[in-house]
Protein backbone atom coordinates (compact mmCIF):
# COMPACT_ATOMS: atom_id res chain seq x y z
CA UNK A 1 0.00 0.00 0.00
CA UNK A 2 1.32 3.31 -0.73
CA UNK A 3 0.88 6.40 1.11
CA UNK A 4 -0.20 9.54 -0.09
CA UNK A 5 2.19 12.35 0.25
CA UNK A 6 0.50 15.62 0.80
CA UNK A 7 1.48 18.36 -1.78
CA UNK A 8 3.38 20.86 -0.57
CA UNK A 9 2.96 23.87 -3.26
CA UNK A 10 -0.84 24.39 -1.50
CA UNK A 11 0.80 24.54 2.06
CA UNK A 12 2.14 27.88 2.59
CA UNK A 13 -0.40 30.30 1.50
CA UNK A 14 -3.37 28.43 3.28
CA UNK A 15 -1.10 27.93 5.84
CA UNK A 16 0.08 31.66 6.51
CA UNK A 17 -4.28 32.26 6.00
CA UNK A 18 -4.83 29.70 8.52
CA UNK A 19 -2.45 31.55 11.06
CA UNK A 20 -3.80 35.09 10.12
CA UNK A 21 -7.19 33.73 10.84
CA UNK A 22 -6.28 33.03 14.54
CA UNK A 23 -4.03 35.49 15.21
CA UNK A 24 -6.24 38.62 13.58
CA UNK A 25 -9.36 36.89 15.70
CA UNK A 26 -7.69 36.69 18.65
CA UNK A 27 -6.40 40.18 18.43
CA UNK A 28 -9.55 41.79 17.17
CA UNK A 29 -11.03 40.65 20.63
CA UNK A 30 -8.31 42.29 22.49
CA UNK A 31 -8.80 45.75 20.21
CA UNK A 32 -12.38 45.87 21.08
CA UNK A 33 -11.80 45.27 24.58
CA UNK A 34 -9.62 47.63 25.13
CA UNK A 35 -11.81 50.34 23.14
CA UNK A 36 -14.97 49.48 24.99
CA UNK A 37 -13.41 49.82 28.16
CA UNK A 38 -11.91 53.58 26.82
CA UNK A 39 -15.39 54.44 25.52
CA UNK A 40 -16.98 53.81 29.29
CA UNK A 41 -13.88 55.85 30.85
CA UNK A 42 -14.66 58.36 28.26
CA UNK A 43 -17.96 58.56 29.63
CA UNK A 44 -19.91 56.48 27.69
CA UNK A 45 -21.27 54.78 30.62
CA UNK A 46 -23.88 56.88 30.64
CA UNK A 47 -25.51 55.56 26.98
CA UNK A 48 -25.69 51.66 27.09
CA UNK A 49 -27.27 50.68 23.69
CA UNK A 50 -26.31 47.75 21.68
CA UNK A 51 -25.38 49.73 18.71
CA UNK A 52 -23.38 52.31 20.82
CA UNK A 53 -21.29 49.83 22.46
CA UNK A 54 -20.37 47.79 19.17
CA UNK A 55 -19.66 52.09 17.41
CA UNK A 56 -16.98 52.11 20.02
CA UNK A 57 -15.90 48.67 20.42
CA UNK A 58 -15.60 47.87 16.89
CA UNK A 59 -14.92 51.72 14.65
CA UNK A 60 -13.79 53.66 17.69
CA UNK A 61 -13.60 56.89 15.48
CA UNK A 62 -15.13 60.40 16.21
CA UNK A 63 -17.43 60.83 13.16
CA UNK A 64 -18.83 56.91 14.18
CA UNK A 65 -18.96 57.12 17.50
CA UNK A 66 -20.87 60.78 17.51
CA UNK A 67 -24.08 59.10 16.66
CA UNK A 68 -24.05 57.96 20.24
CA UNK A 69 -24.24 61.08 22.75
CA UNK A 70 -21.48 60.42 24.15
CA UNK A 71 -20.14 63.30 25.24
CA UNK A 72 -17.15 65.25 23.88
CA UNK A 73 -16.39 63.25 21.33
CA UNK A 74 -13.73 65.72 19.61
CA UNK A 75 -11.61 65.63 22.72
CA UNK A 76 -11.69 61.64 23.03
CA UNK A 77 -11.72 60.20 19.86
CA UNK A 78 -10.02 62.43 17.58
CA UNK A 79 -5.98 61.78 17.71
CA UNK A 80 -4.17 59.95 15.79
CA UNK A 81 -3.92 57.20 18.43
CA UNK A 82 -7.46 56.05 17.50
CA UNK A 83 -6.83 56.51 13.70
CA UNK A 84 -4.17 54.16 13.72
CA UNK A 85 -6.18 51.65 16.00
CA UNK A 86 -9.13 51.78 13.86
CA UNK A 87 -7.40 51.40 10.53
CA UNK A 88 -5.40 48.27 11.76
CA UNK A 89 -8.54 47.04 13.27
CA UNK A 90 -9.89 47.64 9.54
CA UNK A 91 -7.21 45.80 7.77
CA UNK A 92 -7.52 42.95 9.92
CA UNK A 93 -11.31 42.60 10.12
CA UNK A 94 -11.14 42.90 6.36
CA UNK A 95 -8.82 40.52 5.88
CA UNK A 96 -10.07 38.09 7.95
CA UNK A 97 -13.78 38.45 6.78
CA UNK A 98 -12.91 38.24 3.40
CA UNK A 99 -10.59 35.46 3.92
CA UNK A 100 -13.51 33.28 5.24
CA UNK A 101 -15.60 34.19 2.35
CA UNK A 102 -12.94 32.97 -0.21
CA UNK A 103 -12.74 29.62 2.21
CA UNK A 104 -16.34 29.36 2.08
CA UNK A 105 -16.74 30.16 -1.44
CA UNK A 106 -13.86 27.68 -2.72
CA UNK A 107 -15.89 24.62 -0.64
CA UNK A 108 -18.37 24.95 -3.04
CA UNK A 109 -16.31 25.55 -6.32
CA UNK A 110 -14.58 23.01 -8.40
CA UNK A 111 -13.30 24.69 -11.40
CA UNK A 112 -10.03 26.34 -11.21
CA UNK A 113 -11.19 29.46 -13.49
CA UNK A 114 -14.44 30.06 -11.32
CA UNK A 115 -12.04 30.12 -8.16
CA UNK A 116 -9.86 32.65 -10.12
CA UNK A 117 -12.56 34.85 -10.95
CA UNK A 118 -14.40 34.30 -7.56
CA UNK A 119 -10.70 35.16 -5.56
CA UNK A 120 -10.16 38.51 -7.76
CA UNK A 121 -13.74 39.42 -7.24
CA UNK A 122 -13.28 38.76 -3.28
CA UNK A 123 -9.57 40.78 -3.53
CA UNK A 124 -11.79 43.59 -5.58
CA UNK A 125 -14.06 44.12 -2.72
CA UNK A 126 -11.46 43.77 -0.24
CA UNK A 127 -9.29 46.54 -1.41
CA UNK A 128 -12.57 49.07 -1.76
CA UNK A 129 -13.64 48.11 1.60
CA UNK A 130 -9.94 49.12 3.03
CA UNK A 131 -10.12 52.15 0.88
CA UNK A 132 -13.48 53.26 1.32
CA UNK A 133 -12.92 52.79 5.64
CA UNK A 134 -9.06 54.61 5.54
CA UNK A 135 -11.10 57.54 3.63
CA UNK A 136 -14.09 57.19 5.95
CA UNK A 137 -10.98 57.50 9.00
CA UNK A 138 -8.95 60.49 7.83
CA UNK A 139 -11.66 62.57 6.56
CA UNK A 140 -13.60 62.86 9.82
CA UNK B 1 -8.52 9.38 -4.32
CA UNK B 2 -9.80 13.28 -4.08
CA UNK B 3 -12.87 14.10 -1.41
CA UNK B 4 -16.10 14.49 -3.44
CA UNK B 5 -17.74 17.87 -2.66
CA UNK B 6 -20.64 16.88 -4.69
CA UNK B 7 -23.46 15.93 -1.82
CA UNK B 8 -26.95 16.88 -2.67
CA UNK B 9 -29.08 18.76 0.13
CA UNK B 10 -30.78 15.68 1.48
CA UNK B 11 -27.82 13.37 2.91
CA UNK B 12 -26.35 16.43 4.18
CA UNK B 13 -29.36 17.15 6.58
CA UNK B 14 -29.15 13.43 7.49
CA UNK B 15 -25.44 13.40 8.49
CA UNK B 16 -25.53 14.06 12.10
CA UNK B 17 -21.96 15.80 13.04
CA UNK B 18 -23.46 16.38 16.36
CA UNK B 19 -22.72 20.00 18.78
CA UNK B 20 -19.32 19.86 16.33
CA UNK B 21 -21.39 19.92 13.49
CA UNK B 22 -23.59 22.83 14.97
CA UNK B 23 -21.23 24.83 15.84
CA UNK B 24 -19.32 24.95 12.90
CA UNK B 25 -22.57 25.38 10.36
CA UNK B 26 -23.52 28.54 13.13
CA UNK B 27 -19.60 29.73 12.51
CA UNK B 28 -20.13 29.88 9.11
CA UNK B 29 -23.32 31.35 9.36
CA UNK B 30 -22.70 33.78 11.76
CA UNK B 31 -19.34 34.56 9.64
CA UNK B 32 -21.14 35.33 6.48
CA UNK B 33 -23.90 37.43 8.00
CA UNK B 34 -20.91 39.49 10.12
CA UNK B 35 -19.53 39.97 6.18
CA UNK B 36 -23.05 41.09 4.87
CA UNK B 37 -23.84 43.25 7.85
CA UNK B 38 -20.88 44.96 8.37
CA UNK B 39 -19.89 45.39 4.89
CA UNK B 40 -23.39 46.57 3.89
CA UNK B 41 -23.08 49.48 6.60
CA UNK B 42 -19.68 50.84 5.93
CA UNK B 43 -20.72 50.95 1.76
CA UNK B 44 -24.40 52.62 2.83
CA UNK B 45 -22.86 55.11 5.97
CA UNK B 46 -20.42 56.18 2.90
CA UNK B 47 -23.24 57.41 0.72
CA UNK B 48 -24.84 58.67 3.54
CA UNK B 49 -22.09 60.61 4.42
CA UNK B 50 -20.83 62.14 0.83
CA UNK B 51 -23.88 62.25 -0.61
CA UNK B 52 -26.48 62.34 2.28
CA UNK B 53 -28.70 59.39 0.05
CA UNK B 54 -32.29 59.10 1.84
CA UNK B 55 -31.89 54.78 1.14
CA UNK B 56 -28.74 54.87 3.08
CA UNK B 57 -30.30 56.29 6.31
CA UNK B 58 -33.25 54.19 5.84
CA UNK B 59 -31.08 51.32 5.73
CA UNK B 60 -28.76 52.52 8.48
CA UNK B 61 -32.23 53.58 10.65
CA UNK B 62 -33.39 49.32 9.94
CA UNK B 63 -29.22 48.44 10.84
CA UNK B 64 -29.46 50.11 14.33
CA UNK B 65 -33.67 49.04 15.25
CA UNK B 66 -33.54 47.13 18.40
CA UNK B 67 -34.84 43.84 16.44
CA UNK B 68 -31.94 43.06 13.85
CA UNK B 69 -29.54 44.59 16.45
CA UNK B 70 -30.64 40.78 17.89
CA UNK B 71 -29.79 38.92 15.36
CA UNK B 72 -26.01 40.89 15.35
CA UNK B 73 -25.29 40.59 18.97
CA UNK B 74 -25.94 36.73 18.82
CA UNK B 75 -23.60 36.82 15.16
CA UNK B 76 -20.93 38.91 17.06
CA UNK B 77 -20.90 36.99 20.36
CA UNK B 78 -21.24 33.45 18.61
CA UNK B 79 -18.58 34.03 16.42
CA UNK B 80 -15.90 35.77 19.17
CA UNK B 81 -16.60 32.69 21.78
CA UNK B 82 -16.25 30.13 18.98
CA UNK B 83 -13.14 31.58 17.48
CA UNK B 84 -11.87 31.82 20.68
CA UNK B 85 -12.18 27.99 21.68
CA UNK B 86 -10.78 27.09 17.97
CA UNK B 87 -8.03 29.16 18.56
CA UNK B 88 -7.13 27.94 22.38
CA UNK B 89 -7.75 24.30 20.38
CA UNK B 90 -5.28 25.11 18.04
CA UNK B 91 -2.68 26.53 20.42
CA UNK B 92 -3.42 23.56 23.13
CA UNK B 93 -3.83 20.83 21.00
CA UNK B 94 -4.19 18.61 24.40
CA UNK B 95 -7.51 19.85 24.55
CA UNK B 96 -8.80 18.64 21.35
CA UNK B 97 -9.56 15.51 23.12
CA UNK B 98 -12.24 17.92 25.26
CA UNK B 99 -14.17 19.03 22.51
CA UNK B 100 -17.39 18.11 23.71
CA UNK B 101 -17.12 19.44 27.32
CA UNK B 102 -15.47 22.72 25.37
CA UNK B 103 -18.62 23.50 23.44
CA UNK B 104 -20.77 22.93 26.61
CA UNK B 105 -18.60 25.53 28.64
CA UNK B 106 -19.76 27.91 25.25
CA UNK B 107 -22.75 26.91 25.14
CA UNK B 108 -22.69 27.67 29.70
CA UNK B 109 -21.12 31.23 28.74
CA UNK B 110 -22.83 31.73 25.69
CA UNK B 111 -26.50 31.57 26.93
CA UNK B 112 -26.38 34.25 29.86
CA UNK B 113 -24.22 36.58 28.16
CA UNK B 114 -26.27 36.47 25.22
CA UNK B 115 -29.77 36.50 26.87
CA UNK B 116 -29.92 38.86 29.50
CA UNK B 117 -29.04 41.75 27.07
CA UNK B 118 -31.47 40.82 25.06
CA UNK B 119 -34.21 40.70 27.67
CA UNK B 120 -33.32 44.27 28.90
CA UNK B 121 -33.03 45.55 25.24
CA UNK B 122 -36.96 44.13 24.49
CA UNK B 123 -38.10 45.07 27.52
CA UNK B 124 -36.40 48.83 26.77
CA UNK B 125 -37.92 48.64 23.71
CA UNK B 126 -41.44 47.03 24.21
CA UNK B 127 -41.76 49.54 27.23
CA UNK B 128 -42.13 52.44 25.05
CA UNK B 129 -38.61 54.11 25.27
Amino acid sequence: MRSVRPTRSAGSFEYGMWLFTRISGLALLLFGAISIGIGFLLGGRQYLSMPAMFRWMFFPNPNHVVNSDIPDVSLGWSNAFWQIYSMLMIFLATVHGFNGLRMVLEDYTERPLLIAFLRGLTMLLLVAGIIVAIYVILAS
Amino acid sequence: MELSRRVSVVSGLRYRGRAGMLTWLLHRITGLGILLFVGTHVIVSFFGQQFGDDLAFAINAVYESWAFQIFVYFSVLFHALNGTRLALMDLFPALISFQREMIWLQWLIFIPVYSLPVYVMVQTALSGA
